[in-house]
């Protein structure tokens, strides 16, 4: 079937807008995550937000509101202790994941019957998009494109030298607490696509390849956007033809970048040590 | 020399309970360039974060009678990521920042500022390189473009001469000298030996701070003050630890 008849198609359309706004918002936010250093802090948030589900299917709430709380308040809790050192930040980040994790699995257990979405929550399932989810997703990609477009420069140097930042009388507090809550909730959205297990690689794996051919934040966003884009629109193909579940094609798909970067940067090098 | 820069009265200071400063009387006027001394440990950088409102003095008084932004901040190495994707240019435009400024275009007269600083001290040529592949030095005189292009009435540097090599470790104290024509400089530095020449007072600290209003102090005077430091000299130079180089 051509790609062009399947855009026909509600779900694979869903699927495709899902792919192309998570790649801007996971682009931006995972190069916040990576060159400040916070993939672990959001593997925990990540794993926290699964208390939500959990609590929700109990319940019978809608579970991505459960694990947008949960992960709003790892983001808060974890940078308001960091601050101030009353843990070791990766103990509590350690304990808050477990936690997460834990929660979500007792209510699971203690609501009858079986629990519909399991895997899709764990694994990802981007086919499953509704509209709902890309109207989220685009609301998140405006706020997120639009913050990073007027305060460039002030997230960067933040994220830089706090201290300094401070001296020059930059509201750095205020900027934290934005950029961490904005981190969680791409993490909530993003679970749609990747799964909760997966999810910390559509932020960081990106990232690592642009990274290989540019050490500037600007120019590390939008490779990790194109990038993000290339990996899960050709993932979302890859799970469709061979009907595997979104998530692990899409995280396959993005190694597979990665890797190629790597040959393509050790390929160029040789090249330009032999031509001395 | 009516009204000081900055001035802390009877300050304490500390972390979690833990007192770093005690008892801090301390004015800095237009005009000096004051060596501050002491060992590892000893509040060098408290004094300085106290200073620049980085931290809340547990008790004293602090009266600043310039703004907060007219303090120019070299900070010590450690304190930020030098593998972090930023390059030298956007480090030193950081340092013209005043709070919150929507106009995220870089116009030409910041440009041309950047550069300007660059070049003075000796890095212009790396101005589009990520820090992280700068040399230790290279980083350090990056850090020193980014606190002195506001041009700012006092200049507080945390230990400069790390990684720097002989060379423009004299060329960094020529800088200040020409600097202090017009900023009131604090210099930082744990090591009394190769601080700079051209400091005019000296202070001394080791949880308490004594200030000394010459450039020249003596072994018996820092025991005195209980203020144990370094001793990397040149050569032998029992009694005069700093003293006036020979006019050149
Ligand atoms: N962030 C912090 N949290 C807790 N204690 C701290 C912190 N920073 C410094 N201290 C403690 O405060 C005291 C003074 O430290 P400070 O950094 O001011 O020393 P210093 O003179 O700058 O030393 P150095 O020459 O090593 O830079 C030390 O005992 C140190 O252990
Ligand atoms: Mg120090």
């Amino acid at each position: 079937m051509e790609i062009f008849q399947l855009l026909e198609y509600d779900f694979f359309r869903n699927a495709f807008l899902a792919a192309f706004l998570m790649s801007i918002t996971c682009g931006i936010i995972g190069t916040y995550i990576v060159a400040r250093r916070m993939v672990f802090i959001s593997g925990g948030i990540t794993h926290a937000s699964f208390g939500g589900v959990g609590i929700s299917y109990f319940f019978g709430w809608p579970p991505m509101a459960g694990a947008a709380v949960f992960a709003l308040i790892a983001a808060i809790t974890t940078e308001n202790l960091t601050r101030k050192k009353v843990i070791r930040n990766d103990s509590l980040i350690a304990v808050m994941w477990s936690l997460g994790m834990a929660i979500g699995i007792i209510f699971i257990y203690l609501t009858p019957g079986y629990a519909p979405n399991l895997m899709s929550f764990l694994f990802g399932s981007i086919i499953t998009v509704t509209t709902t989810d890309l109207i989220l997703m685009l609301a998140l990609t405006l706020v997120v494109m639009l913050f990073f477009i007027l305060f460039y420069r002030i997230i960067l140097f933040v994220s830089f030298d706090e201290q300094f930042a401070k001296t020059r009388g930059i509201p750095v507090m205020l900027v934290n607490y934005t950029l961490i809550i904005l981190v969680a909730l791409t993490i909530v959205l993003s679970i749609r696509v990747a799964g909760i297990i997966l999810v910390l690689s559509l932020l960081t794996i990106p990232q690592n390849a642009a990274n290989l051919f540019t050490s500037n934040f600007s120019r590390i966003i939008i490779w990790s956007v194109i990038l993000g884009f290339i990996g899960a629109f050709s993932g979302l193909l890859v799970s469709y033809y061979l009907n595997i579940p979104s998530g692990a094609t899409i995280i396959f798909s993005l190694v597979t970048i990665y890797v190629l970067g790597r040959a393509i940067k050790a390929i160029s090098s040789q090249r330009r040590i032999l031509s001395k | 020399m009516d009204q000081p820069l900055i001035s802390l009265s009877n300050i304490d200071a500390g972390y979690n309970g833990k007192t770093a400063l005690k008892g801090v009387n301390f004015e800095i006027f237009k005009g000096d360039f004051i060596g501050v001394i002491g060992p590892n440990g000893g509040g060098k950088t408290t004094l300085l974060r106290v200073i620049l409102e980085l931290i809340k003095p547990s008790k004293g008084k602090i009266k600043r009678y310039i703004e907060k932004s007219d303090i120019g901040y070299l900070p010590q190495v450690n304190q930020f990521d030098d593998k972090f994707p930023i390059t030298v240019s956007d480090v030193v435009l950081s340092g013209m920042t005043k709070g919150i400024n929507l106009k995220r275009k870089r116009n030409a007269s910041a440009e041309k500022r950047v550069e300007e600083t660059l070049n003075r001290v000796g890095v212009d040529a790396l101005k589009n390189r990520p820090i992280g592949e700068l040399s230790g030095g290279e980083l350090q005189r990056t850090m020193l473009a980014r606190a002195i292009i506001s041009v700012p009435e006092l200049l507080v540097l945390d230990e400069p001469n790390t990684y720097v090599d002989n060379r423009f470790e004299q060329e960094l104290y020529r800088i200040l000298k020409e600097l202090n024509e017009t900023m009131a400089i604090l210099l930082v530095s744990h090591d009394v030996g190769t601080i700079s020449p051209y400091i005019k007072t000296i202070a001394c600290i080791n949880k308490s701070l004594h200030y000394h209003p010459s450039n020249e102090i003596s072994i018996d005077q820092l025991k005195v003050y209980n203020c144990p430091i370094e001793m990397v000299t040149h050569g032998t130079v029992p009694h005069r630890v700093i003293g006036e180089h020979k006019s050149d």
